[in-house]
Parts: C-alpha cells; sequence; structure tokens
C-alpha cells in the first residue's frame, strides 16, 4: 500500500514535469499549423528574401526579409552599446568595487534587469528619441539608432549580471597564482581571469543578444515601424517583433495576414532557438574546462 | 563466538559505477553486542555500514552483489521493505544533522511519520528516549526551542535520541564523535555502552581508543577488504594478520 | 676581458631598467584599465538612474488618490487607472496560480525523483529552450490555443495562461535552486527514521526550501506584472467601462495601458501625462517586489551560512 502510494507520487511529479515539453511542442505545433497557408501560397524563398511588405495590399506582398534585417541591425546595433558597457561593468564589481559597492551595486543590476520592456521603451518615446532628434539633427527621432541605444541600455544589466555571475565562477586560485607571479590586477584581469571566463562571458552576451531579438514593446515603441530596407542607421525601420505586435490587432483571423504574422513568429522562434542552442553549447563547455561539472 | 547472529552478511561485493569499494565481506554481527568497524579512511567501512539500512539506495550507480541477512530474512530482496528496515535499523550520521525544527518535532517526527497520532503517546515516548539518551535533564526547559540552538554534541545525543522513538533493534554509528570535542565524545561512549542492553551496535570509527573502549567485536577493514574480525581484547592484544598489528601500532593509516 | 665584462654589467642593468619601465608602462595601462571600467559602470547606473528620475519626477505630479482609484473618464484624458492596476493584480496572480503549482512539481521531480535518464534531459532541455522563446511568440501560442482553439477569448484566463506558461521555467529554475540547498543530511537523517521518500519530501524538503522557492516566486512575481507582449493578443484591452466581472472578461493592464496611451487615442499630450503616471506606479511595483525578493534572499543566505 505504502509502495503503491510512494509510486503515484512519482508518476503525479513525472507527468506534472512533462509540462515544459508539453508547452515548447505546443508552440512549436502551433506556430507552423497557423503558418501553413501562408506557406502553401507564397514560395519560402519568396517569403523569405522578399523585400516588399504591404500585406493589406492587393495582392498583399509578404517579403519578410526587410523585417529579418531590420531585426538584425538593431539588435547588433544594442549589442555594441550593451557589449562594452555590460561587460566593463561586470568587470568593474568584479575585480574593482569594494565589498561595500559589490553588496551595493549586484543587487541594483539585478533589480534593474527586472525593469519591464514597456518602461524602457516609454522613456525612448518620450525621453531619448526627442533628445536625439535635437542634438543629432535627424529628421525622425524614432529609428533604427535609436531603438539599438534603447534596446542597448535595457540589456546592459542582464549582460553585467551574467558576465559577474561567469567571472566569479573562475576559481580564487588562478587569480592568487597569477598575482604571486608579480602580475599586477589588470594583467591578472585580462590575462588570466577574463580568458578563463571567456566563454562564460560570450554565453551572457549570447544571451543579451537573444533577449534583444526576442524583445518586443521597445522596439514597437521605438524603432518607428517603417517596413522598408533603412538607407542609414537613422532611418525608421519595422523588426520582426514589432511588426507581428501591431498588426495582429487588425489582422483578420484566419486570413493570409494572419498567417503570415505566425510565419514571422516560426522564424523568430528558430532564430532564438539557434542563439540558445549556441549558448547552450558554450556555456557546457564553459562549465567542463573549469571543471564544474553539468 | 557463540552468541545469537543479527545481521549476517554474506559474500558482500559493492560497486560506485565501475570501482569496487567492499570485495566478498563476510561477517556475522551479534545481538546485543557493539560491533566496530575500523580501518583507514577510505576502506570501505561506512559503506559497508550504509548497506546495512540501505542507504546506499540513494547513490545512483551503485551496485551491491552478495545477501545480507537480518533475522534470516534478506533485507535486498524485492519483498523485503525499505522504510520499515529503515525503522528497525537506526542510524547516526558522522555530523548531527538535526532538521530546522524544534527539538520536539525533531523527536516526534519518526512517530508522526508513521502514523501516529496520539498526543500523550509521542510525548511519553520523546520524553523516555531523551532520556535515554541523557539529554533530557539538558533540554527539558526548552523542548519548543530550535534544535539548532543546541552545542554539537547535544545536538548528536538528540540525533541518537530521536532514532531511538521508533523503537529500531539496531542502531548504526557512523564516526559519530568525528566532528565532537572529547568530553561530548565520552558522553557519546558512555551512551552507546548503555544502550547495548536494549539495541544491536555498529560503530564505525577511525579512532582506535574509541574502538577498544566501547566494542565487543571489532573487525578491521582495509581497502574494501575485511583483514580480521574478532573479539576486540583480541584483535588489540594478539591480533592475528600481521597487517592488523601494522595498523593498530600505528605503521600506516 | 673588462670591456666585455663592463658590456655584460651594461646589459644586466638595461635589463633591469627596461624591468623598471615595463612595470611603469603596466602601471598605466592598469590605471587606464580600470578608468574604462569605472566608466562603463558609471554609464551603466547613468542610464537606469535617468530612467527611474525621469519617470519619477514627471510620473509623480499625475499621481493623486483619484488617479489610483476611479476608472479613466473622457476618452482616458480625465479619471483614474484603477482598472488597470486591478487587471494587472488579476493577470499576475493567475499567472503565478498557475505556474506555480506545475513549476514546483516539475522541480520537485527532478532534484528529487529523477533518476538519470534521457526523458530528464529531455525535460531540461525543454525548460531551457522554453525559458529563450521571445515574449511575442508566447502572445502568438496563447493567441491561437486559448483565445482561439479552447475558445477562452481575449480574457483574464487566456492572459494568465499565457503569463503562467511565460513564468514557468523561471519558477522551475527558482524552485530548483531552493531544492538543492536542502542539505542532504536532513533526507538522510530522515529516511533513515524510516521516513518515505514523499514522507521526506512533504516533511521535511519542502519545509526547509520554503523562503527560498516563496522569494523565487516574488522574483518571477514582478517579472509577469510587467510583461506587455504575452497579453496583447490574449487578455488586454484599452479601455473598459469599469472593473472586470469574471475571468472571461477582457481587463485593462498597467503595462499595456502605457503602450496604448502613446500610440491611440486622440489627445496625445494629456494621454503622455497619464502614461507616465502608469510608468511610475509600474516602476514601483516591480522594483518594490523585486528589491523585496532580493533582501529576502540575502537573509536567508545569512541564515544558511553558503
Amino acid at each position: 500500500m505504502i509502495r503503491f502510494k510512494e509510486e503515484l507520487y512519482k508518476w503525479i511529479f513525472a507527468v506534472l514535469a512533462l509540462a515544459s515539453l508539453v508547452f515548447l511542442v505546443g508552440i512549436i505545433i502551433t506556430l507552423f499549423k497557423e503558418s501553413i497557408p501562408i506557406f502553401s501560397h507564397y514560395s519560402f524563398f519568396h517569403l523569405l528574401f522578399g523585400t516588399q511588405w504591404y500585406p493589406t495590399f492587393e495582392p498583399p506582398e509578404f517579403g519578410m526579409f526587410t523585417l529579418i534585417f531590420a531585426s538584425v541591425v538593431v539588435t547588433l546595433g544594442s549589442m555594441l552599446f550593451c557589449v562594452p558597457i555590460g561587460v566593463g561593468s561586470a568587470l568593474y564589481i568584479h575585480e574593482i568595487a569594494s565589498e561595500k559597492q559589490r553588496a551595493f551595486l549586484k543587487p541594483i543590476i539585478e533589480i534593474l534587469a527586472g525593469i519591464p520592456s514597456i518602461i524602457y521603451g516609454f522613456f525612448g518615446m518620450v525621453i531619448v528619441a526627442p533628445l536625439l532628434q535635437n542634438v543629432l539633427d535627424i529628421p525622425i527621432g524614432l529609428c533604427a539608432f535609436t531603438a539599438s541605444l534603447v534596446l542597448g541600455i535595457m540589456a546592459t544589466p542582464t549582460v553585467a549580471s551574467l558576465a559577474e555571475d561567469a567571472l566569479s565562477f573562475v576559481p580564487r586560485s588562478f587569480r592568487e597564482a597569477s598575482l604571486a607571479l608579480g602580475a599586477n590586477r589588470w594583467q591578472t584581469l585580462t590575462k588570466v581571469i577574463v580568458p578563463a571566463a571567456g566563454s562564460g562571458i560570450s554565453t551572457a552576451i549570447i544571451l543579451g543578444m537573444s533577449r534583444a531579438v526576442g524583445e518586443t514593446m521597445t522596439v514597437l515603441m521605438v524603432a518607428g515601424g517603417a517596413a522598408v530596407i533603412p538607407k542609414s542607421i537613422f532611418d525608421p525601420v519595422r523588426p520582426m517583433t514589432s511588426t507581428i505586435a501591431a498588426e495582429m490587432g487588425e489582422a483578420v483571423m484566419g486570413s493570409t495576414h494572419f498567417s503570415a504574422l505566425f510565419a514571422i513568429g516560426l522564424i523568430l522562434f528558430l532564430i532564438t532557438l539557434i542563439i540558445n542552442i549556441i549558448a547552450e553549447v558554450i556555456s557546457r563547455r564553459f562549465r567542463l574546462k573549469l571543471g564544474l561539472g553539468r | 563466538m557463540d552468541h545469537e547472529v543479527k545481521i549476517r552478511a554474506d559474500k558482500i561485493n559493492f560497486y560506485y559505477g565501475k570501482t569496487q569499494a567492499l570485495k566478498n565481506i563476510a561477517i556475522d554481527i551479534y545481538s546485543n553486542k557493539v560491533t566496530a568497524f575500523i580501518g583507514p579512511s577510505g576502506c570501505g567501512k561506512s559503506t559497508f555500514i550504509r548497506l546495512l539500512n540501505r542507504m546506499n539506495d540513494l547513490i545512483p550507480g551503485a551496485r551491491v552483489e552478495g545477501r545480507i541477512l537480518m533475522d534470516g530474512k534478506d533485507i535486498n530482496h524485492a519483498k523485503m521493505d525499505v522504510v520499515d528496515l529503515r525503522r528497525r535499523v537506526g542510524m547516526v550520521f558522522q555530523k548531527p544533522n538535526p532538521f530546522p525544527k524544534t527539538i520536539y518535532e525533531n523527536m516526534a517526527y519518526g512517530l508522526i511519520i508513521n502514523g501516529i497520532k496520539d498526543k500523550s503517546f509521542i510525548e511519553q515516548r520523546v520524553i523516555n528516549s531523551l532520556k535515554k539518551a541523557a539529554l533530557f535533564d539538558d533540554v527539558k526547559d526548552r523542548l519548543h526551542d530550535s534544535a539548532l540552538m543546541l552545542s554539537g554534541g547535544q545536538q548528536q545525543r538528540l540525533c541518537i535520541a530521536r532514532c531511538l522513538v521508533v523503537e529500531p533493534e539496531v542502531i548504526l554509528f557512523d564516526e559519530p564523535c568525528a566532528s565532537l570535542d572529547p568530553i561530548s565524545t565520552r558522553k557519546i561512549e558512555e551512551l552507546i555502552l548503555e544502550l547495548k542492553h536494549d539495541y544491536t551496535i555498529v560503530i564505525v570509527t577511525h579512532n582506535m581508543q574509541q574502538a577498544a573502549r566501547v566494542s565487543d567485536h571489532t573487525a578491521f577493514m582495509y581497502l574494501g577488504e575485511l583483514i580480521e574480525y574478532d573479539e576486540t581484547e583480541k584483535i588489540f592484544t594478539v591480533p592475528k594478520e600481521k597487517m592488523t598489528e601494522e595498523y593498530l601500532s600505528g605503521k600506516f593509516g | 676581458m673588462h670591456a666585455e665584462n663592463a658590456n655584460r654589467n651594461l646589459s644586466f642593468m638595461g635589463k633591469t631598467m627596461g624591468f623598471k619601465k615595463g612595470l611603469r608602462s603596466n602601471d598605466i595601462t592598469q590605471t587606464i584599465g580600470f578608468t574604462l571600467l569605472f566608466v562603463s559602470i558609471l554609464f551603466t547606473l547613468f542610464f537606469l538612474g535617468s530612467i527611474i528620475y525621469f519617470i519619477a519626477v514627471q510620473g509623480i505630479s499625475v499621481i493623486s488618490w483619484e488617479f489610483l482609484t476611479e476608472v479613466p473618464r473622457k476618452a482616458m484624458t480625465k479619471g483614474g487607472v484603477a482598472p488597470a492596476i486591478v487587471g494587472t493584480f488579476y493577470l499576475t496572480i493567475g499567472a503565478i496560480g498557475f505556474a506555480l503549482p506545475l513549476g514546483l512539481a516539475c522541480a520537485i521531480y527532478l532534484c528529487e525523483y529523477s533518476p538519470k535518464s534521457i526523458m530528464v534531459n529531455i525535460i531540461r532541455l525543454s525548460i531551457n529552450n522554453l525559458a529563450g522563446v521571445p515574449s511575442i511568440v508566447f502572445g502568438l501560442f496563447g493567441l491561437a490555443v486559448f483565445v482561439k482553439v479552447f475558445g477562452f477569448g481575449v480574457s483574464i484566463l487566456s492572459g494568465s495562461l499565457t503569463l503562467g506558461i511565460m513564468a514557468l521555467p523561471g519558477i522551475i529554475s527558482a524552485s530548483q535552486e531552493a531544492l538543492l540547498a536542502v542539505p542532504q543530511s536532513y533526507k538522510e537523517a530522515s529516511l533513515a527514521l524510516g521516513a518515505t521518500h514523499w514522507q521526506t519530501i512533504k516533511k521535511v524538503v519542502l519545509p526547509t526550501a520554503l523562503p527560498g522557492i516563496l522569494t523565487g516566486v516574488i522574483l518571477n512575481l514582478g517579472r509577469v506584472a510587467g510583461e506587455t507582449a504575452p497579453i496583447l493578443f490574449t487578455a488586454a484591452t484599452f479601455y473598459t467601462r469599469g472593473f472586470p466581472d469574471s475571468i472571461f472578461s477582457e481587463v485593462m493592464a498597467l503595462p499595456y495601458h502605457i503602450y496604448a496611451l502613446m500610440t491611440e487615442g486622440t489627445r496625445p499630450e494629456v494621454q503622455a501625462g497619464i502614461a507616465y503616471g502608469c510608468a511610475l506606479i509600474l516602476l514601483c511595483l516591480v522594483l518594490t517586489i523585486s528589491a523585496l525578493a532580493i533582501i529576502l534572499r540575502q537573509k536567508q543566505r545569512r541564515t544558511y551560512g553558503s
């Protein structure tokens, strides 16, 4: 009787533990199922590399290249901001900050990483965009550059926090060995600690990138929303996420437009999946290198 | 050695994954006696006593061959109820491990999990067991304080008392004094001598003097093998094996 | 001979001097490097400080008792945002109510029951990947499954379920961390007393891990409350006349309300003010929740001494 009860509990937990798998598979199936209609109307190649996105024209055009390109530009742009600043902050916290500063900075960074993206979007729209428009003398404040900047600011705490974790995994003995050989702190940092934490830091950067690619509200509010290939970084753009968010409301359920938006979702999902797998592989290697096990 | 056999181990081999930790161990453990296992660290003595209440089941990849009979019944048999076995074979660990609950809750735990709800019965048992473990006078005024407030030695006696509550037949001590000071150690040793009238006791220790002080029989293990097993007095005065003699005289270990 | 010796001495001295010079330039590099690092942390703090500053300064003038407790009036230009606050509350509670039992069960299975098997690896892999799915994709899933297939419509229920799925990986990893922090010796002590596996989990492991689990849940609560993309198509609406009356009603929610005020409606200049107010409320809500969680966690770390 007791043994039966024990087995029963085990099975209940096993079944509940499958929830994540069920949802993940559910997401994949849903994305495929809902985007099948568009793939039956247009060739995959045409959708992926077409540059014309006119979903409400007659006949409509669903070329997603512009949107994918916009996502890539904005994401890479945001990385230019957040990688040096985020990793720099992590190094500061790890190496220079006093015990007191660290006790203050670490939670601050973590709290800041939890600020909702809508707040960043709002801030970008009401403060950053007008400011840049005036300072840089550009026609529109809501553009690829502003989006990159705001997205970069948003991803900074995430990158800083993850990179700091990676640094703290480096055994103290490495540092002591280097200092004992007469290296100064900067040399120890750049020649011993950073290389040792290198793949951990890369994971942090890649995860920050994954967050930036998938980010919706910020780019929706700040990127300007024009679905054309930008001529400069100061042109408005329309990344994948904001296209879905902005157009789903007006797309008729079951129409080709509706289906096309799910197809964008599918592509977005696959892109982040690949990024996450890369991050996973690198982080596994990192843990092996430092002998941390699993 | 014409005592009643409580536990009989028969050609025990034990593996952690591919490494063999115990080789061909055969030993009889007698009722109402203290049996000590000595030997250098890593010799398999802890591994062996953890087989007696199947604590090694918790280790992934562990595998046991051979039979361990308690009162003539194979404890690794599929029909053996491991939960019931652990109730009958209590264990005291190297580091005192009271739960982060009150002293009383710690004591009552073993009864409550066995479905006993009668409050006065539980209270009586708890008090009796604390008295048996010579702890009652120390804690009678603070039964509802956290067990973590006690000193290391008191915590260990609480763990012993906690294990007495469920009235086991055998008590396994896995280096019970390893983290204690000499005074606490003496108290535990006195307690063990007291307890052997009611229980069969198995103790693992790396302290030879402790084995000499408390045990009736001593087993010397080395590198997973049982080198010699005899009455404690004989082991310490006229060991048969050269290796035992060398170990006892401090030549290695 | 002499000359050679002198030469040797010279070169020796040269080396020493080079060494010293090297030291000095090393020091300069170090100073420059450390300054750069200092600048980067200043940047981080400056950006984030300015966000909080602007929103606080502009928002505080909007916030009043009426703003917090009344429904919107005159096409969103007057009145308060109470329905949005209430809506966010419902959605968050609903999401955690859905994700916590599932996530905790999953964590218990992974930490306490799972033998090393393919199945466990698959579960871990799906948790990791679920954590990386963009929030808008959760929104699409919620739209297709809860709104369309299950027929819940755009409602609190659909939104909570969607947010809950998104919160699941976070809840699982927080619970796992808390469960793994329970010392093995507690479990051994319990099992050695003849407790069954489930009794040990219920009476020893869960009570010990509870504070840690709670902290993790609070941390996720803050994240869920601020999410917008998943509720865009599943729960949120710009305007409701009053408060929601069932789990099948559409709701206003703070984060969505900020977006809607900035992009829809007819009086942008007035609406921006209200948006500042909403942003401040949301910011305070999220920052308070996560600060609370972090303080709790530090306290726990101190008591466990790990």
